[in-house]
């Protein structure tokens, strides 16, 4: 049995007044690719932004034992948790290279970070040939890596993904889903993905949790989920 | 419910009680303080004016200005030449200078509208600091009296004595200021409550919704320049016939930037917060002076960042709240 | 003709301290969004400050740099004390701070250095360069400061790391955090650069206009006129209208309308230009999508 990378416990998170997430706990392996499932407005998004404290909580996450609810998100990052918003959140007006540099600011190995550039460059040619080019006039697909690439500039040990096939192509979308079992097996970075496809997502997941209206309704391997009569219904089409 | 609908009479009287016993407490003041304490009751009068029709443009519409002061020296000097050259009687001004400020705001605001925010900001300082120097312009002198401005004779009281109590020249302007306050106050609560106080707010907060909905914004926005320009030139016409003089530099930038912020503190979008701002643009740099003769203005500048620590929303929004924590459960 | 050229010229000189303000007032513009009106006080301070080093015997340049290193402090301790507790409260409300904060400044500067006016010397000599006589020393050598701090800015901004991050915490505060920058502390270090570039523009335009506490509000005005007319949010184009307003100033300060209405007058040129392009000779013209 792996180590508990990520641990919730009770998590309560919401936007001002109104609670969205409402007593939250899972466990994340080290290693392992999770998914978390669930219909627009079930509190995926919400999830991430509370782990990586872009939000208020209230409860317990801890992070390779350390307690991280109550810390900034700056601080989070540095810890070895990157996180990729919905909506890429890249800086549009500087390059697609300032963006990785941005990637390892926090880096002290200046060199092993240089490194880590030509690594990206090499999971993403794309990515390469449009190195000076501003980030903001890049298509979708090649924003979604670059800014996956920039969170691995980090080296994190926990990636956040939030929806990173939204509103693309299913070519590219297999690119990125291939990509990411490459960092997870070679570089051995544990995933926590956020994802409407559930069905890719079952695929390239170990386990999975599906999220309803701000509560866990199911969670185990991907297989038994699959498997899964109201899963298949709802989210599998079929 | 059945309980508090016996309170119901009395919740919505307590406004009008409220405004009836301050009436009465304004009227009663002039003889219970100084001449030079009446003087300056009426200017924080002048103030509150100037700032309702600030609050039009700011807090209302949406706009910005940092030069409302040159309104104030407008309709101070249309009430200094025509009484100066002539002899028009002081109350005849007040109007005039109502009207000349109107049109001039008006047609201030139609370019100017072009612009948003720090654009309008600057211009509307341009005009603070370009007015002052205008009046002390030579080719004007013969209107403006130039650098050393216009002297004018200040008004004598038409009645000896009101219900048996003496009234000298600074009480009957004190009276004469608070009639039209109170009418420039309810010009405003009118303005506010009805059409353009609606269309204004809809413009500034959803401006495309606004146009679209068939608002005529560049004509508000204008006209809006034009009421707060109007307002606030009213209350300059009042402080030259309380001051009787006036002179170009009274007029600078730093009167601008004082209005701003009194309206800022006072409570921007309320109409008591006019009132209560005028009270701390006249008598606060009095205390500062009083706690610091070596630097004053250090002082006003400390109070300035903590009370926009301590009341984000003026002081009208501070008593707002301090209301509602003493009676949570009214309707 | 040499008139003429002489004015440009001086007007280029004046225009690169303008340059200097207007690039301060955008920098902290980009990263906040907030208009620092005392930003002219600061540089006010900051230069009574190197004029205290030198009365105390200091040699001029050590005194400069030594300005610069205490303006930067001053500026950090500002947003980090003054401005930070009000980062979210409505505009308005900031303006009062800022005004407040322009008032403290200008009346402490008041109480301990008194309202007299002082000279400030110029580290430049006071014969002309190289005979020249369009241009004195200090014009010239006042040049070329304004073109070394541009030049040293414009490098740490777009070739250092930190001068990354700072250009990134502007554009996009959240996106920044999740990279692990702090976010709090760029906007204190912008602050910190923006005095210091405050307090060169002082002590290059103290030896011309004399320093006394009032000294830098219309040199404020004609700094926010020049960033507005280059575009807010450009800080190239805040450095090419400060040079614009310089020599307008002194072209028509000269040749139109005298010294009395000069002020009024480039302002009022300036509302026309703004009029007629109103995000400013290079600003973006944002088009937002309702």
């Amino acid at each position: 049995m792996s180590r508990i990378l990520l641990e919730v416990k009770d998590l309560h998170a919401g936007y001002g007044a109104t609670e969205v997430l409402h007593g939250l706990s899972m466990q994340i392996e080290e290693g392992s690719i999770t998914t978390l499932l669930g219909a627009n407005g079930a509190g995926k998004t919400t999830t991430l932004r509370a782990l990586s404290k872009m939000i208020k909580v209230r409860g317990q996450i801890l992070f390779d034992g350390q307690a991280i609810d109550a810390l900034a998100t700056e601080d989070i990052v540095r810890l070895g948790v990157a996180h990729v918003p919905d909506g890429r959140g890249t800086f549009g007006s500087l390059s697609a290279e300032e963006n990785l540099q941005l990637g390892s600011y926090t880096r002290k190995d200046k060199k092993e970070a240089a490194l880590d550039q030509e690594k990206m460059y090499a999971y993403f040619p794309r990515l390469k040939e449009r190195r000076h080019q501003q980030a903001g006039t890049l298509s979708g697909g090649e924003q979604q890596m670059l800014a996956i690439a920039r969170a691995l500039m980090l080296r994190p040990r926990l990636l956040l993904l939030d929806e990173p096939s939204f509103g693309l192509a299913p070519l590219i979308v297999k690119e990125i889903f291939d990509i990411m079992r490459t960092i997870n097996t070679v570089d051995k970075v544990t995933i926590l993905l956020v994802e409407q496809n559930a069905a890719m997502a079952l695929d390239l997941a170990s386990h999975a949790y599906l999220l309803e209206t701000g509560k866990l309704v199911l969670s185990g391997r991907s297989e038994d989920l699959k498997q899964d009569e109201a899963v298949r219904r709802s989210y599998l089409g079929h | 419910m059945s309980n508090t609908s016996s309170l119901a009479p009395v919740a919505t009287a307590l406004p009008w009680i409220r405004l009836i016993l301050g009436m009465g407490a304004a009227c009663a003041l002039p003889f219970f303080i100084t001449n030079y304490h009446v003087f300056q009751a009426s200017l924080v009068l002048c103030y509150a004016i100037a700032l309702v029709g600030l609050n039009i443009l700011i807090g209302y519409s949406g706009q910005i200005s940092l030069g409302h002061g040159a309104f104030l020296a407008i309709g101070a000097y249309t009430t200094a030449v025509l009484m100066d050259k002539f002899d028009m009687p002081y109350w005849m001004t007040i109007p005039i200078a109502a009207a000349v400020c109107l049109a001039v705001g008006f047609l201030f605001g139609l370019p100017a509208l072009r612009l948003e925010g720090h654009y309008l900001a600057l211009a509307t300082f341009a005009l603070a600091v370009a007015l002052p120097q205008l009046l002390k312009f030579k080719h004007l002198e013969f209107l403006t009296g130039g650098v050393q401005g216009i002297v004018i004779m200040k008004p004598e009281s038409p009645f000896e004595t009101l219900f048996g109590l003496k009234l000298n020249s600074d009480r009957w302007l004190y009276f004469f200021t608070l009639t039209v306050t109170v009418i420039m106050f309810v010009i405003g609560w009118n303005l506010i409550r009805g059409r353009i106080g609606r269309a204004l707010i809809a413009i500034r907060d959803q401006p495309i919704a606004a146009a679209s909905m068939g608002i005529n914004t560049p004509l508000y926005k204008s006209l809006a320049f034009g009421v707060s320009a109007m307002f606030t030139g009213v209350a300059g016409a009042l402080s030259a016939i309380l001051v009787a003089f006036v002179a170009p530099d009274s007029f600078t930038v730093f009167l601008s930037i004082t209005l701003m912020v009194g309206m800022v503190i006072g409570g921007v979008t309320s109409l008591p917060g006019a009132l209560y701002g005028a009270i701390f643009i006249q008598f606060i740099p009095n205390i500062a002076d009083q706690i610091s003769k070596a630097a004053p203005w250090a002082i006003y500048g400390v109070m300035l960042i903590l009370f926009m620590y301590a009341m984000p929303t003026g002081i009208a929004g501070a008593l707002r709240l301090l209301g509602q924590k003493i009676r949570p459960h009214n309707a | 003709m040499e008139t003429f050229i002489h004015q440009v010229v001086a007007g280029i000189a004046t225009g690169g301290v303008y340059a200097s303000l207007a690039l301060a007032l955008v920098m902290i513009y980009q990263s906040t969004h907030h208009i620092n009106f005392a930003q002219g006080e600061i540089a006010m301070f900051a230069t009574y400050m190197a004029w205290t080093l030198i009365n105390a015997g200091v040699s001029y340049w050590l005194a400069f740099v030594c300005t610069i290193l205490l303006a930067f402090t001053l500026g950090v301790l500002i947003q980090r004390i003054i401005i930070q507790p009000v980062e979210k409260a409505p505009v308005l409300n900031v303006v009062v701070v800022f005004i407040g904060l322009l008032v403290i400044l200008n009346s402490i500067a008041g109480w301990v250095f008194t309202y007299t006016i002082k000279s400030f010397p110029s580290p430049f000599p006071k014969e002309p360069p190289f005979g020249l006589h369009f241009i004195s020393s200090h014009e010239l050598g006042s040049i070329g400061v304004t073109l070394v701090l541009l030049v040293l800015l414009y490098g740490f901004f777009k070739f250092t790391p930190l001068g990354l991050a700072m250009r990134a915490s502007a554009q996009n505060p959240d996106s920044s955090r999740l990279v692990g920058i702090r976010v709090g502390w760029m906007l204190a270090l912008g602050w910190g650069l923006a005095a210091a570039i405050g307090s060169v523009a002082g002590m290059m335009i103290a030896p011309v206009v004399f320093l006394e506490p009032n000294m830098m509000s219309g040199i404020l005005l004609y700094a926010f006129a020049a960033a507005l007319v280059g575009g807010i949010d450009s800080p190239g184009g805040a450095v090419l209208g400060g040079f614009i307003v310089g020599i307008l100033e002194n072209l028509l300060g000269a040749y139109v309308i005298g010294t009395e209405l000069k002020l009024s007058v480039a302002l009022v040129l300036i509302i026309v230009v703004l009029t007629i392009k109103p995000a400013g000779l290079f600003g973006k013209v944002i088009v937002s999508r309702v």
